[in-house]
């Protein structure tokens, strides 16, 4: 059995653990990976640069514990850009495990977090200093985001697509509390703001079906500007929206993240981060499939010589 | 150690726990992923569950029509849908819980339809119809897009035997699918590596934190 035999029979345990050993050395030793910017990322970027200090916009964090990994970073860099450009954020959940991601990542990027930024390195340690009353904020914007001025979370309802519905016509309808029970009417960042003709613009940072929910009811029926950000495995799959211009922009997974963390300068992001990672298995992978193809192709074609010396 | 730091420790060192037993399936099936496995599934039903009777059922039912049947009796209509769901459980009185399931797929039915045939095949329909030629790069390149919808559709047209010119635009239909199916692997292998990295991370953090910088 020669090496190429060998190869295309190997225990599949093999290959995790080869991949496992060369993640974990990329990942420890990191070394700079260039990000090239595509244009889906980027008009979701000039979108958000083009708008006025106030100007409010919905952010839904459709995403649960299993894709924090890889929408997080996503999250974090969108927001950390509405802070930056003084733009308001309305965050809304339509997952039912995501109220405590998106709570998570409202509140580490309002800087309000609590110090386990500091103790375990959670978020772009870097990134945050400490202010005189013991708060984390931001290094690069020099002022606090307040809770219910510049950000508010509305929390969780069931039924995505009557909630996308409803909230066309009216957020109270729907979100008659804020998440921490607070009317709608008492938060200042409510105030004016009746439904999605108040916003200007929905991002769904999702990882299921509701990315759907938000393209039929939110932008099919409401025409509300709307953009996605998707984890890696549905990326491929929302392409074809873009250049319908049902969305006017996507971020397809770490890819994506680590192009709007270059875009808003970020140093030493999640998503910027784990890119040598992300290379190196990529070429890992790609090796075990031109290894196991060509031990395919060799191994039939000596069969196939085989046979014809038989016969 | 500050009690406040115990706690959050605890949670860290469960996690590092629980994150090495659902790593263990890659060797092979064992007791710690089973665990690991039915800990998430308990739990996730425990919350939503919870999540789902302050969301939905106490301000939407309870609240409405105990404290506010005056003016939001109607509220009591769905109530009582929701309870004839339940005698699905009764083989006697099964067909009530039909009731219920007839108006949610009325509903259903209703709001997705027209919206689901407008947002997912007119507008890409629509889409298609992109001016094609050699005029200007973007014309150029409309000309795969126009190309390949047509010959991926054309795979999918079982009426007629896949032969002569035909069968040739249904292999490029084929062709145009493995593109697809070879974008979504490389996004996919992407997900899976930032779940692995992400939990890699946390492990050199709780690491980090007992025995020192690694």
């Amino acid at each position: 059995m020669d090496f190429f035999e060998k190869i295309s029979q190997l225990d599949r345990r093999w290959v995790y653990l080869f991949l496992a050993v060369v993640v974990v050395i990329a990942f420890l030793t990191r070394f700079d990976v260039p990000v090239t910017i595509t244009t889906e990322v980027k008009s979701i970027y000039d979108r958000i640069e083009s708008l006025n200090e106030g100007d409010k916009i919905l952010i839904a964090f459709d995403y649960d514990p299993n894709a924090l990994a890889e929408l997080h970073p996503m999250s974090f860099a969108i927001l950390e850009h509405c802070q930056r450009r003084g733009v308001k954020v309305i965050g809304v959940t339509l997952s039912q495990y995501g109220a405590g991601m998106a709570e998570n990542i409202l509140r580490t990027a309002s800087g309000t977090y609590s110090d386990k930024i500091d103790r375990f390195r959670e978020y772009n340690q870097g990134m945050f200093e400490k202010t005189n009353d013991n708060r984390y904020r931001d290094k690069t914007y020099k002022k606090d985001w307040e809770y219910g001025i510049d950000y508010c979370f509305l929390g969780y309802k069931p039924y995505p697509a009557l909630v996308i519905l409803g909230m066309g016509q009216n957020f109270r309808l729907y979100f008659p509390q804020d998440y921490y029970n607070t009317p709608l009417g008492e938060l200042n960042i409510m105030q004016g703001v009746r439904n999605y003709d108040d916003i200007k613009l929905a991002i769904d940072i999702t990882a299921g079906n509701t990315a759907d929910f938000w393209l039929i009811y939110g932008n099919g029926r409401y025409g509300v500007p709307l953009a996605l950000g998707l984890t890696g495995v549905m990326g491929a799959d929302y392409y074809q929206y873009l250049q319908s211009g049902q969305i006017f922009g996507l971020i397809g997974g770490w890819k994506g993240a680590a192009e709007y963390e270059t875009l808003v300068e970020f140093q030493g992001g999640k998503a910027q981060e784990g890119m040598p990672a992300q290379v190196v298995a990529h070429l890992t992978i790609i090796l075990f499939i031109v290894l196991g193809n060509l031990g395919y192709f060799l191994s039939d074609r000596r069969k196939q010589a085989t046979v014809t010396q038989q016969v | 150690m500050q009690e406040t730091f115990i706690l959050p420790l605890l949670w860290h060192l469960l996690g590092l726990v629980l994150t090495l037993f659902t790593f263990s399936f890659l060797y092979k099936d064992n007791p710690f992923y089973k665990f690991a496995e039915h800990l998430v599934v308990g739990v996730s039903a425990g919350y939503f569950v919870v999540l789902l009777f302050w969301t939905s059922l106490k301000p939407k039912l309870i609240d409405t029509v105990f404290y506010n049947f005056s003016n939001e009796w109607f509220y009591i209509l769905p109530g009582l849908l929701g309870i004839m769901m339940w005698f699905r459980f009764s083989r006697k009185l099964a067909w009530v819980s039909r009731y219920p399931i007839a108006v949610y797929i009325g509903i259903g039915s209703g709001l997705a339809i027209p919206l689901n045939m407008q947002n997912f095949v007119n507008r890409q329909l629509s889409a298609t119809m992109i001016p094609v030629g050699f005029g200007s790069a973007t014309e150029f390149w409309n000309i795969f897009i126009v190309a390949g919808v047509i010959c991926g559709v054309i795979y999918f047209f079982f009426s007629k035997e896949h032969k002569g010119l035909f069968g040739g635009l249904a292999k490029i239909g084929i062709w145009v699918l493995m593109v697809g199916f070879g974008a979504s692997f490389g996004f996919t292998v992407m997900a899976r590596i930032s779940l692995f990295v992400n939990r890699i991370s946390f492990l050199k953090d709780v690491i980090e934190i007992f025995f020192g910088s690694v």
